[in-house]
């Protein structure tokens, strides 16, 4: 900042320049290029939902035209149905909505769908030039097909179970283990936490292989133990999935740098004399987490557990490893996917369990915004 | 009477001391109660398969076959120097990390100074909005990319051909690149890593609000003083702003490149799960060896080699960060 060069400051001083105007153009340009920005960002949204209330043939016949899914207006004359067009019937007028019954590359018959009475018209002119009367119909049935198609309250379910189990794992044992951080005297405790931290930034893919074949053996053993008990199916199905999901669910119960550092960093600012008050009227520990520091935490508990909701709903490569073969036990994501890739030829069906992906996550942030972007601050910017 | 009242104060003292010392204990051993589930955590799902993964580096083992792993010294690591696919798909994986680590970096950065503006009406909505397709699921995001980016019906191509861009005006610069009409984007593979540095646009969020945070938290005093020097907007913005926030900025800079190393999600579901050559990127590699083929031995030689070379990154940041990374005072 030193060398900051010194320069004279710009004053104009010209007659008739307005400080008030100037300050309004930057404004102006500042809020176009916001605009700007959102529109290019946020287009893709638009193009899913128009695209998943189309059907394959609203959407080869606007490949290139319109956007909308729009219907051609059928007209039914004399027991057939045919296609309306605009058809400037005089010079410079107003066009009318005929029926185009006789096709004929110099004169085309027509009937106007408001006096069919009149009978046929004759108009001059290649009817191809003409524009067709359209009516905008959305196909909400695509959201049935859809829906029924991925199984969705299936995978709905699963991936709840999933969601939740590993958020009530998190929680409590980060919980833990930032209070431990937070407050205890451990042997080594800045190494300790600096090895914590350090595992953010460990590839997932060297711990994966061996965590793989641990857990392939540990389902695998405890489902053949299972199978020795000869429960009956009504029991035994819904424990075998607990068991397939053990990989997603488990490994949550050991805390995790992220949540422990919010949790820590949170701790740390609830006074210590509140602990030690407790602690001079005989509280152990336990007692002054569950009975003080618990019931002031909540911000931060809810702020982790969203945050491993959102997390484990997004999560794609562990469940795809993990449940690929199960395919009735897959949660959200990679069911998608793998409906995607069999349904390729029905971009409206693809866009529309896209959407159904993504309408619970976005609707968690907008009601959680606050809380959200708070504990994004809090990790991102005090480390 | 007074010597007995002192040898009492001295036996209180010391009892005090003795409890103090009970105390202490009592709270190491609280503490690491509290603490145990990270410990037996990291060295079940992290320690022990660092070290496993490493000793597998040296064996042939197949998972399903039930057999155990065979000793094969250090076949795994002279296959993986002659390992074509190994090459390409590290080759294709740093090459891409070259333009997509900038971007990444700066367009968050970019948004962020936008929200930051003085000049900005409706801040808090700007930054959800600009927030809020990171909150989509990836798989959700890529399928709505994908169409997005259509050749045909894609609402970018269809911008494009609005604006003229295939126009017999702007015919000739088409072909200047190779192009008869506008590309497919994730079709072409002259095209298909700009497509995925698109898709990645949406990441951007989580960056830009660490980085909004930050600015925000740079006193306004530093500002005023430059204005008082007649400093230029630009100057104050290179000056002041991104030395105050570079630890945020060096932050994001670690973990882009660890999460470009591990780069799968995208180039997997574009190319539905059979990649061509320009999107074999080296996680997708590492996927089939050890979950489609079961190779595991080779696998975990993958693993390490992409670790390695996380850490060299990561060490390279790390050390040149005492140069640029700038730490405000304290903590």
């Amino acid at each position: 900042m030193a060398e900051t060069t010194m320069k004279p400051k710009n004053i104009n001083t010209a007659p008739g320049y307005s400080v008030e105007l100037r300050r309004l153009w930057v404004y102006g340009m500042v809020f176009m290029l916001a605009f700007t920005c959102t529109i290019v960002y946020l287009l893709p949204f638009g193009n899913m939902a128009l695209l998943s209330v189309k059907d394959s043939d609203q959407q080869v016949a606007s490949a290139t035209g319109s956007v909308l899914p729009l219907d051609a207006i059928r007209f039914e004359y004399e027991g057939q149905e045919y296609d309306v067009y605009n058809v400037p019937l005089v010079e410079g007028e107003e066009t009318v909505e005929m029926a185009l019954v006789q096709k004929g590359r110099n004169t085309s018959q027509f009937v106007d769908i408001n006096n069919p009475e009149q009978g046929l018209v004759e108009w001059e002119g290649n009817w191809r030039g003409l524009e067709l009367v359209t009516v905008i119909n959305p196909k909400w049935e695509n959201y049935i097909d859809a829906w029924n198609g991925i199984d969705f309250p299936r995978v709905f379910g699963n991936t709840l179970y999933i969601a939740v189990v590993g958020m009530i794992g998190t929680i409590i044992s980060s919980l833990l283990v930032g209070y431990a951080f937070a407050r205890f005297p451990i042997p080594g405790k800045n190494i300790l936490f600096i090895v914590l931290i350090g595992t953010i930034i460990l590839p997932g893919q060297v711990t994966l292989i061996p965590t793989f074949a641990f857990f392939n053996w540990l389902t695998n053993s405890l489902e053949s133990a299972l199978m020795s008990l000869g429960l009956p199916s009504a029991i035994f199905n819904p424990l075998v999935a607990i068991i397939a999901w053990l990989p997603l669910t488990l490994p949550h119960f050991f805390s995790n740098a992220y949540n422990v550092f919010l949790f820590r960093q949170y701790f740390m600012t609830l006074p210590k004399e509140l602990d030690e008050a407790a602690m001079i009227d005989g509280a152990g520990p336990l007692r002054i987490l569950w009975q003080i520091i618990i019931p002031l935490s909540w911000p931060v508990i809810i702020a982790v557990g969203l945050f491993h909701f959102i997390f484990a709903w997004n999560d794609y490569f562990a469940p795809l490893i993990y449940l690929l073969d199960k395919r009735e036990l897959l949660p959200i994501s990679v069911a998608v996917q793998v409906f995607n890739f069999q349904y390729g030829s029905r971009p409206e069906l693809v866009q529309a369990t896209s959407l159904m992906a993504m309408v619970l996550p976005i609707l968690i942030f907008f009601f959680s915004q606050k809380i959200f972007m708070k504990g994004v601050i809090l990790t991102g910017v005090d480390k | 009477m007074a010597s007995s009242q002192v040898v009492e104060m001295q036996d209180s003292a010391e009892k005090r001391k003795n409890q103090a010392q009970g105390l202490e204990r009592q709270q190491k051993k609280w503490g690491l109660i509290f603490l145990s589930p990270w410990i037996i955590g990291f060295t079940v799902f992290t320690a022990m398969p660092i070290l496993i993964s490493l000793y597998w580096t040296f064996t042939d083992f197949s998972l399903g076959t039930g057999e155990p792993p065979q000793w094969i010294g250090l076949a795994n690591w002279q296959r993986l120097f002659r390992d074509s696919d190994t090459l390409l798909s590290l080759s294709v994986t740093l090459r891409f990390a070259l333009i997509a680590l900038p971007i990444g970096i700066l367009l968050p950065l970019g948004m962020a100074a936008l929200l930051n503006a003085k000049y900005l009406w409706g801040k808090a909505v700007w930054r959800t909005l600009f927030y809020l397709p990171y909150m989509v699921p990836a798989v959700s995001g890529i399928f709505i990319w994908q169409a997005f980016l259509n050749g045909q019906t894609g609402w970018l191509n269809r911008m494009l051909r609005i604006l003229g861009f295939e126009s017999e005006f702007f015919k000739p610069v088409l072909q200047q690149f190779g192009f008869e009409n506008l590309p497919n984007w994730l079709q072409d593979e002259r095209t298909l890593l700009l497509g995925f540095l698109l898709i990645g646009v949406w990441g951007a969020g989580n960056a830009m609000l660490t980085m909004l945070a930050s600015m925000q938290g740079v006193p306004q005093e530093l500002y005023e003083a430059a204005d008082v020097d007649g400093a230029s907007a630009w100057i104050k913005f290179s000056r002041i702003t991104i030395p105050m926030i570079s630890p945020v900025i060096f932050y994001n800079l670690v973990l882009t490149v660890i999460g470009l190393m591990q780069y799968f999600a995208v180039p997997y579901i574009v190319t539905r799960g059979v990649p061509t050559d320009a999107a074999y990127f080296y996680n997708i590699h590492f996927y089939k060896t050890a979950f489609t083929f079961f190779d595991m031995g080779y696998g975990a030689t993958l693993a390490w080699f992409i670790f390695i070379i996380s850490l060299f990154f990561t060490i390279l940041l790390f050390s040149t960060s005492g140069k640029w990374v700038f730490y405000a005072g304290g903590d």
